[in-house]
This record gives C-alpha cells, sequence and structure tokens, in this order.
C-alpha cells in the first residue's frame, strides 16, 4: 500500500537524515497519544512522562532538520531555487485518484514545526506542576500530544488532504481542551463555541480545496506529475499555469474563510476570547502561539495562491490586508475594558494575528511569518506568567481588578518575564516584537498600503496601553483579594471543582508566593528567547544578520521545468544588485543556454538603490514562457533608523499614557477618571460598545439565528399550508392579507409602518399557520419528492 | 434493445417506490418501497455499464446491494424498537415533528 | 434480438405489475411476496445486461436474506396477518400528483437525451473476476468504507433491538 511514490530530493545541494525522514516529526507525539491513551493510567507519572518525552524527541528531530536545511541552503549557489525535500507516498486511492501523504519540508515549515516542538515541550513541562492532581490528568496530556502531533503534521504536510487532516485534529483537540474543565456549563459552551466558530470557517477549507484541486489537477498533472491537492503543485499553478481568474479567487476566498476562522480574524473572532475558559497552558500552547497561527500558516504556505487570488500588491487593497487591518484595531480596542488578564491576552493575541495577516496581505511575507516565530514565544511567555499567577498567587482567578496588583514584590522572576515579554509585544528595541511587528509596518507601508501602515502604527500605540494598564492592575498597586491573601469561595475559575486541589489551596491562602522550578524555568527560557529571538532576523543590523531571510525565504526564482530538464539540477537565474553586470553574465551561461528568461537588467537595476536582498524575477507579475515559478517575487523594505525611531516612541507614549492613566484612575482614584464611562454619555455608550464586544455575539445568535433562520421555518410553514391547504384558500388569504397590509401600512401608518408592519406581518402569518405544520413524514416526504420533480423541470427547461 | 426502455424501466419503479414512501402507513411497507426505489437505482447503474462498456455500474451496483442489506437490518431494528415503545409502527402517529 | 426484447418486455410488465401490488395490496405478507417477485424480474434484467453476477448476488442477498428480514419483521411487530384496513396514510393521495410528476420529468429527460440510442448487442458477459479486480484495485476505499458500514449496521441492529 505504502510503496514510495517520488523522493523530489536534489543531487546538488546536501540533505540529510534528519531533512529526509521529517515526517517522523509528526510521528512521534502520535504513538505517544496512543500510548498514552492505552496505557497512560498504569505508568508512575500517569503518562505525563511520556508526553513530554514524545515532544522533546520530536524537537530533536526538528532542531536536527533546521541545522541540515541550513547546511542545505548555505551550500546552494547565489541565487538557485532550495528545492524543499518532499517525498510522498500513495495514502489511499479510489477510482483512480490517488491521495498522498508525506512531507514538503523547507524554511516556513522547519520554522513553525521548531516553534510548536519547543513550546509544546515547554507547556507539557510546565503543566506538570500547572495540573498537578488533575481528575483528568492523562486524558489532558493524551489530547495535548495529540494536538501537538496534529499541528505538526499539518506542518509538514505534503499535500492539502494531509494539512486538512492536521488542521482538524487541531480543532478537536482544541474543543477537547478547552473544555477541560467541563462540569462547568460556561467552559463547556466555551469549547462547543470554539468547534462550531472554526467549523463554520471550515467550510471554506473543503470548498476551498476542492475548486483548487479541480482547477489545477490537469495542469498539475502534466507539468509536475503530482496531483492538485500538492502544495508544491498548486504553488506552481497559481504562478505558471495561468489560472483562471475566477478559480483561483474563489478557491484563495474560500480558504481564506477558514484561515479567518482559525485565526481569530475579525468577524470569526470572538470564539478566541472565550477559548480561554480551558487550562492556562493550552491558552498560551493553542490559543496563542501555535494553533490560532495555522491560519497564516495557511496563507504563508499557499503564498501563490492568494498572491494571485487576491491580487496582492496589485492595485487597489485585497481582503487580507483589509481583514488583517480592521483585526489589529477591533482587537485592540477591546482589551482595553477586560479585568481578566487572560482575555487581554487573547484579545492582544488575536490583534497580533491581524499584524500577521495584514502582512502576509501586503506582500511582507518574510516579517509575517517571523512574526510568527517571535510572538510564539513572548506570547506564550505571557500566557505562562498569567498562569503563574493564578496558581500561586491569586487563588486562579485571573480576574486583574480584584484579585491582582502589587504581585511584583512577591513574584520576581514571574514579574521580571512578563516585563520581558511585555516589552516584546509591545516591540521596544531591541526585544524580539520590534524586529518583526516594525519590519511588517515597514514593509507594508513600503509596498504602498500607506493607510495600513498608519493602522499598524495606532495599533502599536493601543498594544503598548493596554499592556501597560494590564502590567500596572497585576504587578503594582496594592494587593487586592485574593493576592492579598483574602479567600473567597465565589471566585470563578474551575479549578475550584477539584477535590484534589484542596491541599494546595491551602497553602494559596498563606498569601502569594512565586510558583516553583517547573513553572519558572519555562519561564525564562521563553523570557530569554523573549529577548533575543529577534536577532534570528535583526534588519536593521544589516543584511548579514537576516539569516531568517535566507534560510526561510523562498527565493523566487524560474526553474527549470522537471519535467523537461534531464538532469535533476535545477537552475536558476537572478541578477544581484551587488553583482557587477559583467559578473552576472559569465555567472550564468548555462542558464542563458538552456533557455530560460533572464530577468531584464533594467528592473534589477530598481531595485538596486533599495539594497534589496532579492532579485527580480517575473514570478508573480506574469508566467514565465520556460520553467517554473514556486515563489512569487517580494521586495524588502530598506530599514531605516528614523522610521524604527518613530514607531519605537509611539510605543513609548503609549507606555506613558497608559501609565499615568492607570496610576491616575486604580491607585489615586482620581476623581475625573473614576467613574468617567457612567458620567459622559459619549463615553459610556463607547464602553459599552466595547463590553459589549461590539455585539457580535448578539448579532450571530439573536439576528442571524433568530432573524434568518426563523423566517425561513415560517416561510416553510407557509409554502406547506397553501399546497396542503388549496390554492383558492391561499389566494384568499394571500389578497386579504396583502389588503390588509397596505391599508395598515399604507393608509395608516406610512410613518412609522415600514418597521412595525413587516414585522407584523410576518409573525402574523407564521402564527395563522403554525397548526397547519402536520409534523407527519409522509406529507414532508411528498414535499420533498415534488420539489426534487420541480428541480429536475426546471433543470431540463435550462438546458434545453 | 434500446437504453431508454431499461431507464423508463427503472423511472417506473422509482415513481411507484416514491408512491410507496408517501403512501403507506406501516413502517415495514415504506421499507419495502425503498427497496423498489434501491432496485431501480441498480437497474440504471447497470444500464449505463452495458452502454458505456464500464465495469464501475457492476461495482457500485454491488456496493447498493450491501448498503440495503445494512439499510433493511437497521431500519427494522429501529421499526421494532418503535414498536416497542408504543405498540404500533404506523408512521402517521409519529408526528413528534408537529410545529 | 428479437427474443431478449420479448424477454424483456415480460418480465417488465410482470416487475411493473409486482410494484404496483407491493404498494397496493392490504395486506404485509401479500406485499413482500409480490416484492420477491419484482427482485426476481430485476435480476432477470441484470441478466439481460450482461451483469451475471450482479443478478446473483441480487438472489441471494435481496431474495434470500432482506426478504427474511422483512418477513421476520413483519412478525415481530405483530402485524395482523390478514387483510388490514389501515395501511394507507390519511394524505396517501398527495402520492400519486408527486410520482406522476416525478415520472414524467424522469421520462421527459431521458426521451429527450436517449432518444433511440442502442445498448451494444456484442457485449460479452462481464466476468467474475473483473469486477473483483475493479472492487479490489481502484475502489478499494469504498469497499473499506462499506465493510464499516456494514459493521456498525450490524452493532447499530443488535443495540436498538435488544430488550434490556
Amino acid at each position: 500500500m505504502f510503496a514510495e511514490a517520488s523522493t523530489v530530493a536534489h543531487e546538488a545541494l546536501s540533505s540529510g537524515w534528519f531533512l529526509e525522514h521529517a515526517f517522523l516529526i509528526p510521528i512521534i507525539p502520535a504513538v505517544a497519544f496512543a500510548l498514552i491513551i492505552f496505557f497512560g493510567k498504569k505508568l508512575p507519572m500517569k503518562g505525563s512522562e511520556l508526553g513530554v518525552l514524545s515532544m522533546i524527541g520530536s524537537l530533536v528531530f526538528a532542531v536536527g532538520a533546521a541545522l541540515q536545511w541550513i547546511h542545505r541552503v548555505n551550500g546552494a549557489g547565489e541565487g538557485q531555487f532550495i528545492d524543499p525535500v518532499i517525498r510522498s507516498w500513495t495514502w489511499w486511492n479510489s477510482g483512480g485518484f490517488h491521495f498522498g501523504i508525506g512531507q514538503h519540508i523547507d524554511g516556513l515549515s522547519l520554522t513553525i514545526l521548531v516553534v510548536v516542538a519547543f513550546i509544546s515541550s515547554l507547556v507539557q513541562i510546565y503543566s506538570l506542576e500547572y495540573l498537578r492532581g488533575d481528575r483528568r490528568y492523562t486524558h489532558f496530556f493524551a489530547s495535548l500530544t495529540l494536538f501537538s502531533a496534529g499541528m505538526l503534521n499539518m506542518v509538514v504536510a505534503e499535500n492539502m488532504i494531509q494539512l486538512i487532516l492536521g488542521w482538524e485534529i487541531m480543532g478537536l483537540c482544541s474543543f477537547m481542551l478547552i473544555g477541560h474543565w467541563w462540569e462547568e456549563g460556561a467552559n463547556s459552551r466555551a469549547a462547543l463555541k470554539a468547534f462550531f466558530t472554526t467549523r463554520t470557517g471550515d467550510i471554506g477549507l473543503l470548498v476551498g480545496t476542492s475548486v483548487l484541486f479541480f482547477s489545477a489537477n490537469s495542469w498539475t498533472q502534466e507539468h509536475l506529475g503530482v496531483s492538485g491537492f500538492s502544495i508544491r503543485g498548486l504553488s506552481a499553478w497559481a504562478l505558471t499555469g495561468n489560472p483562471g481568474h475566477a478559480a483561483i479567487t474563489v478557491g484563495a476566498v474560500a480558504l481564506f474563510i477558514a484561515c479567518i476562522g482559525k485565526s481569530g480574524q475579525f468577524p470569526l473572532h470572538t470564539w478566541l476570547p472565550d477559548a480561554m475558559a480551558g487550562p492556562t497552558p493550552v491558552s498560551s500552547l493553542l490559543h496563542s502561539s501555535t494553533m490560532v497561527v495555522a491560519g497564516v500558516f495557511l496563507v504563508a504556505r499557499l503564498y501563490p495562491v492568494f498572491f494571485k487570488g487576491m491580487n496582492i500588491l496589485g492595485s487597489g487593497v485585497n481582503l487580507i490586508t483589509v481583514i488583517g487591518g480592521i483585526t489589529i484595531v477591533v482587537a485592540a480596542a477591546l482589551a482595553f475594558v477586560q479585568t481578566d488578564i487572560k482575555k487581554v491576552l487573547a484579545y492582544s493575541t488575536v490583534s497580533q494575528l491581524g499584524y500577521m495577516m495584514m502582512g502576509l496581505g501586503a506582500g511582507a511575507w518574510m516579517p509575517a511569518v517571523f512574526h510568527i516565530f517571535t510572538h510564539a514565544f513572548f506570547k506564550a511567555c505571557l500566557f505562562l506568567a498569567a498562569g503563574s499567577i493564578s496558581h500561586s498567587a491569586s487563588h486562579h482567578s485571573f480576574e486583574m481588578k480584584k484579585d491582582m496588583g502589587g504581585l511584583r514584590k512577591f513574584m520576581p522572576i514571574t514579574f521580571t518575564t512578563w516585563i520581558i515579554s511585555t516589552l516584546a509585544l509591545c516591540g521596544v528595541f531591541p526585544f524580539a516584537g520590534f524586529f518583526s511587528k516594525d519590519e511588517i509596518i515597514d514593509n507594508v507601508g513600503h509596498n504602498g498600503y500607506t493607510v495600513f501602515m498608519v493602522v499598524g502604527l495606532v495599533g502599536a500605540f493601543m498594544t503598548a496601553a493596554y499592556m501597560t494598564r494590564a502590567t500596572y492592575l497585576t504587578f503594582f498597586g496594592e494587593p487586592r483579594g485574593a493576592s492579598a491573601g483574602e479567600s473567597h469561595d465565589d471566585h470563578g475559575d474551575a479549578h475550584a471543582t477539584h477535590d484534589t486541589h484542596d491541599t494546595h489551596d491551602a497553602q494559596a491562602h498563606h498569601g502569594p508566593h512565586e510558583s516553583n522550578l517547573l513553572i519558572t524555568v519555562p519561564l525564562m527560557i521563553l523570557a530569554t528567547l523573549a529577548l533575543g529571538a529577534g536577532l534570528f532576523n535583526a534588519t536593521p543590523f544589516g543584511e548579514s544578520w537576516e539569516r531568517m531571510t535566507k534560510w526561510v525565504e523562498p527565493r523566487s526564482v524560474v526553474v527549470a521545468d522537471m519535467a523537461h530538464a534531464s538532469v535533476g539540477e535545477t537552475r536558476g537565474v537572478r541578477t544581484d544588485d551587488t553583482v557587477a553586470p559583467p559578473m552576472m553574465m559569465s555567472s550564468t551561461p548555462t542558464a542563458t543556454a538552456s533557455g530560460e528568461e533572464t530577468p531584464v537588467g533594467g528592473e534589477a537595476l530598481t531595485t538596486a538603490s533599495e539594497s534589496s536582498a532579492h532579485a527580480e524575477s517575473v514570478c508573480g507579475t506574469s508566467a514565465p514562457e520556460m520553467g517554473t515559478c514556486y515563489a512569487p517575487q517580494l521586495h524588502h523594505a530598506p530599514f531605516k533608523w528614523p522610521k524604527a525611531a518613530m514607531s519605537v516612541v509611539i510605543v513609548l507614549l503609549g507606555m506613558l499614557i497608559s501609565w499615568l492613566i492607570s496610576v491616575q484612575m486604580y491607585t489615586k482614584k482620581a476623581g475625573f477618571f473614576v467613574g468617567l464611562t457612567s458620567r459622559n454619555k459619549l463615553l459610556a455608550l463607547g464602553y459599552g460598545f466595547l463590553v459589549n464586544k461590539y455585539y457580535l455575539d448578539h448579532l450571530y445568535e439573536k439576528v442571524i439565528v433568530h432573524g434568518i433562520a426563523h423566517p425561513i421555518a415560517k416561510a416553510a410553514y407557509w409554502v406547506n399550508q397553501n399546497i396542503l391547504d388549496g390554492i383558492i384558500n391561499g389566494v384568499g388569504l394571500v389578497t386579504r392579507r396583502v389588503a390588509g397590509w397596505v391599508y395598515r401600512n399604507v393608509d395608516q401608518r406610512v410613518v412609522d409602518g415600514a418597521v412595525n408592519g413587516s414585522g407584523a406581518v410576518a409573525r402574523g402569518t407564521g402564527n395563522a399557520l403554525r397548526p397547519v405544520q402536520s409534523g407527519k413524514v409522509s406529507q414532508y416526504g411528498a414535499l420533498l419528492f415534488a420539489a426534487a420533480a420541480v428541480a429536475g423541470l426546471v433543470l431540463i427547461i435550462v438546458n434545453t | 434493445m434500446l437504453v431508454n426502455q431499461f431507464l423508463i424501466l427503472a423511472a417506473v419503479l422509482f415513481c411507484i417506490g416514491v408512491y410507496g414512501v408517501i403512501a403507506r402507513r406501516n413502517a415495514v411497507m415504506v421499507l419495502m418501497s425503498i427497496e423498489l426505489i434501491l432496485n431501480s437505482v441498480n437497474i440504471n447503474f447497470l444500464a449505463f455499464a452495458l452502454r458505456n462498456g464500464s465495469i464501475d455500474g457492476h461495482v457500485f451496483a454491488l456496493y447498493i446491494i450491501a448498503i440495503a442489506a445494512a439499510e433493511v437490518g437497521v431500519g427494522l431494528a429501529l421499526v421494532l424498537l418503535v414498536y416497542r415503545n408504543r405498540k404500533s409502527i404506523a408512521l402517521d402517529e409519529l408526528s413528534e415533528m408537529k410545529g | 434480438m428479437v427474443a431478449q426484447n420479448i424477454a424483456f418486455g415480460i418480465i417488465a410488465a410482470i416487475m411493473v405489475v409486482g410494484a404496483l401490488r407491493v404498494v397496493t395490496v392490504n395486506n404485509v405478507v401479500h406485499a413482500a411476496l409480490w416484492l420477491v417477485l419484482v427482485l426476481a424480474g430485476a435480476a432477470a434484467q441484470y441478466i439481460l445486461l450482461t451483469a451475471e453476477f450482479v443478478a446473483v448476488t441480487q438472489v441471494l442477498v435481496y431474495i434470500g436474506a432482506v426478504m427474511v428480514l422483512f418477513l421476520f419483521g413483519t412478525m415481530l411487530t405483530r402485524a395482523q396477518l390478514g387483510r388490514e384496513k389501515k395501511l394507507n396514510n390519511s394524505t396517501w393521495y398527495l402520492g400519486i400528483p408527486t410520482s406522476l410528476l416525478l415520472l414524467g420529468v424522469m421520462i421527459l429527460a431521458l426521451t429527450s437525451s436517449f432518444g433511440n440510442e442502442k445498448l451494444p448487442t456484442d457485449s460479452e458477459i462481464v466476468s467474475t473476476q473483473a469486477i473483483s479486480d475493479q472492487i479490489f484495485g481502484p475502489y478499494l476505499l469504498p469497499f473499506w468504507a462499506l465493510s464499516f458500514v456494514l459493521l456498525v449496521a450490524v452493532i447499530g441492529a443488535i443495540v436498538l433491538a435488544r430488550k434490556d
């Protein structure tokens, strides 16, 4: 069954065992999951040791593969296309269609693999202490391990089917982990909400995959010998195969809807803050650093498809940028009114995901991917710090206003790591967030999306302000509530339902204290990375520091068509502005001899002034005549200190203003600020708007469910009634109702009748017709078949 | 032999089956009518298999027979359950969906 | 050729009459026996369509197993074995226009698209080996899915029907 179909490895490029066997990375936790489920409860540490060991194993494999990839890139020639290491086997076939499974390893997947394996390892270690004594301890670790297997599988996926497999495993594990303490009604509701909201988006994933498959399959089979599900095939098809405009646009939009759901983008972001009902390690791993970036990852993975489908870098704005931009501001505004520390972080996550999406939408691929990388570290650290506070200081409460304050003296390590991560999140030089976020804003502006650059700066200002507010409420001022040693029984966390936690709770009554090493060591490791991860791609320090760009970004070169090239070597052509024109000519004679299209030197000259690390290729703008493109041509904004200084100043300003207001409001209780929202009508309106989350939940539940589903049901009653009761009755009824409606509304209530009248008619019709709804299956069956017959008739008429 | 003579025979059987599903009150009779529908589909599959010279139609006809067996098994189990709970298998008494 | 057409005509007439009886008689056991006639007729039509293996399966599974199930179902639910007055719904008449409409649409579609197209006459009987090559080759996955469906159906039927 599992015959090896193809090994697209490169002879000229170096490879290695880890790189060739990267498909093992998701298999390790998958096996561990099965072992935990079946044998976990009998093991000395109740299965948690298997989870931790499997994650460390995955991490070792991922790091090994990453090092070999770096070696591969370093050994490659300038301007050579770095082939991803692709292996594929037939997973199953049906009626001639072969569905593959395998690995597609390149810089992007290795980045995410390392991040996921690393954060998973730390979070599992942290959970050893955080969930000690939990009643579903083994199942928690099993779900966490299965989640990691799903995510890693999605990242290594060679084709869309495998990607969907991982995507859905993640969705399931997210549901299980959010509802881990399902005894509390709110938790299981939050789990269901998360599940259904992401499922709504997932319809787009299935539709988009199908649309792309049927559009691309024949091209990819002919030119590359791979199916239309293959990620490599889809990328090449989007850039090279002259895809139909409608097909690729529909496919890209459908896929993006899935990304909106999974990555908590604007209209479907409401599930993410509710998902904080899960245990804090879950929030840290799934709902901030890894799972929610799956949507961003999908856009980055199939970037050529989105590039073409959404017309990125084309004229005008595109959907991805708009959604990302809206999300940044909308979520950041919501973070101001939260009193729950985890909800602040949740909205902050949504906002940061907006940055990534906006970056991708505006052609800033590398900064967005780099932001995934850095954001994972500092956001995981922030969540784990919040968990540490609730675990050791605030008696399992996350309420900042009620149960925190003044904790910096009691929890020095948590405080320090929190501050470092906050500074990284806000984007203060030289913390990690500065390098990635500033790059996104810079590149968005550079690519001509000035409005969205402003949005990004506003978002940075707001981020700084709400994080300062949260920091102030948590660590400064006087201890309040639980952290002051008071115990109260009605705290909201479901921890309280653990009988086994009583011994621990007894400790907490002695007042806040620092957490133990299993919690602080992961915090310190993450904080170190929050401080230093930016150096992996430190654009300000010159090109030699842009290591991630070199290792991760796919080179946009025209690759000789694999089907026609007799040797396995791929040759790319690119002109580099650092290379003088005569040298360029001498360095690429073989390529020009093979008839590839050499980019015009004049185009290269335009980028020379920008000191771009990239060469100019036709990829993305037009299909190459010979060969294949796998990545669109993108430009990097040149780094300028004044711009960076401006954004840092904006951030510092945000912190300062927020700090001053916080001191006035929460400590000095200055008369002007306290109760301001209840005194000023305009502010009260805005506050209510934010507290109710823009009434989006109301919109979904009240307006969409009640407003659309119910009228449809009523319309169905109406149809039913008229068919059953005969046409004469129906005509009479309708005539009378129309006459009555005209009389009442046009004659009597011309002014205010429009709203009231239509509502009354809908209600009246529904009530009048309800008794006729029989509930008899046979009548429904008759309607069904009659409708099918009528539909068939319509089809015949249309087609002839 | 015409293609249509088989297809129209199948259509007639299908419509008789539809009538049975709608008209019958006894749940077992409804299941029998569904068997009629499934058989008409099988005749279609085999007629097209002969017309197109392909074997796929035979494969799916076999699958349909297997599925029909499973459907009858579960369907009759459901009918038994309904009978045990209500002492009747009249479908028009099962009107809990009434609006 | 003529012989085949005559055979088709006779069998088709029996099937239509049998099917009509299935949906009109007032006796569950009689309906089941009429259904046997229709299913046997269908098996005969399969042989005319060169589908020998499917025809044999039809006889074994449908007439052998499914009909026995139906008779058991009839007995276990203690339906009246004789004539029964109320075998039809109160709204049974709805079925007539619906099925006639459906039939009209289908015949319209069939005559307009296939007209007088003839079936190939020189085709050989499809061998069982060819079918098994298809099933265990490209259609292996549906076969697996089918085995799961059967397993689930067996378990489900046991769970539903057993007495607690």
